[in-house]
């Protein structure tokens, strides 16, 4: 399967070398709009609805250029999977992005801390996203 | 009913929308996210939305049912609602949502069960007129025109950009 001649866009930097984002968000419409807007920067998606699953993929896949989670889900918060994937030998070096519907100062310096990339505020629109193309490992 | 008159109602009816505040920003930015490749994308997420609504409204009352209500499933399934009709641009049924938040942070069961009814009211609203908005959408392409489209640029001022 040959990957899109994308010029302009982001993702679309060599055919061989499509970025692979992998978002992860508890919320069908959330994943819907977050894997749109990042495919129409020419990014490779996967979707998500769990930390659980997010981590079960990252085994498996080693090729992921980024993450980008959902700060509130049940059983494992954006923050936790942050803090799992900064303390792998294997996973440290991907960018994580946490998306998040509130604003609250705290939350977002203790992600920051943790190393995470950037912080979103839902709901996530393209400006937020396009910003984000020079972070991809 | 012939296109133009078609084209004009499916303005007026959008530009209210608008204006009355049922949908805001969030949901222009779903139409210009929809092309060739994409032509279904608002359908598709706004099914989403309200496949996910219907289901929390359900939990809502089903929780706020019981002899003993956990407020915090209660707050969690309002936080949800919020989110979603934030990502669509839903704007009344975000705004009634944040007002039930405080009423579960006040643990007052009477005052949720109302905030549920007009969230309840809101949403059924929203969906109505998006399923009318769609239906037109629909009319005009049938007929073999193009869906007009509008740029919003704040509260009051609505401009068309191309029919």
């Amino acid at each position: 399967m040959s990957s899109p001649r994308g010029t302009k866009a982001c993702g679309g930097v060599a055919a061989d070398r499509q970025i692979h984002v992998l978002a992860v968000d508890d919320s069908s419409v959330d994943r819907a709009v977050i894997a749109r807007i990042l495919r129409s920067s020419k990014y490779r998606v996967t979707t998500v609805d769990s930390g659980k699953k997010a981590l079960e993929l990252l085994g498996l896949e080693p090729n992921v250029n980024m993450i980008i989670t959902d700060y509130w889900m049940p059983e494992m918060t954006g923050y936790e999977l942050l803090k799992i994937v900064k303390e792998s030998s294997e996973l440290r070096e991907i960018p994580v992005v946490i998306m998040s519907s509130e604003n609250v100062p705290n939350r977002i310096n203790r992600c920051l801390e943790e190393g995470a990339e950037d912080f979103l505020l839902k709901p996530v629109r393209p400006s937020d996203v396009s910003r984000l193309c020079n972070r991809m490992r | 009913m012939e296109l133009g008159s078609l084209q004009r109602r499916y303005i007026d009816f959008t530009s209210a929308l608008f204006r009355e505040g049922f949908l805001d920003n969030q949901y222009t930015q779903l139409q210009q996210l929809q092309d060739e490749s994409n032509p279904e994308f608002v359908l598709e997420v706004v099914t989403l939305f309200f496949e996910d609504s219907e289901k929390l409204l359900n939990e809502l009352s089903r929780t706020l049912d019981q002899q003993v209500v956990d407020f915090k499933k209660v707050d969690a399934h309002v936080h949800q609602l919020k989110g979603s009709s934030a990502s669509i641009g839903a704007q009344r049924v975000k705004n009634v949502c944040m007002a039930f938040r405080n009423c579960c942070e006040e643990r007052n069961q009477e005052g949720c069960l109302r905030w549920l009814q007009q969230v309840r009211q809101e949403y059924f609203l929203v969906k109505s007129k998006l399923e009318t908005l769609f239906r037109l959408e629909k009319q005009i392409l049938a007929a073999g025109g193009s869906v007009p489209v509008l740029c919003f640029l704040w509260p009051t001022h609505v401009e068309t950009l191309s029919v």
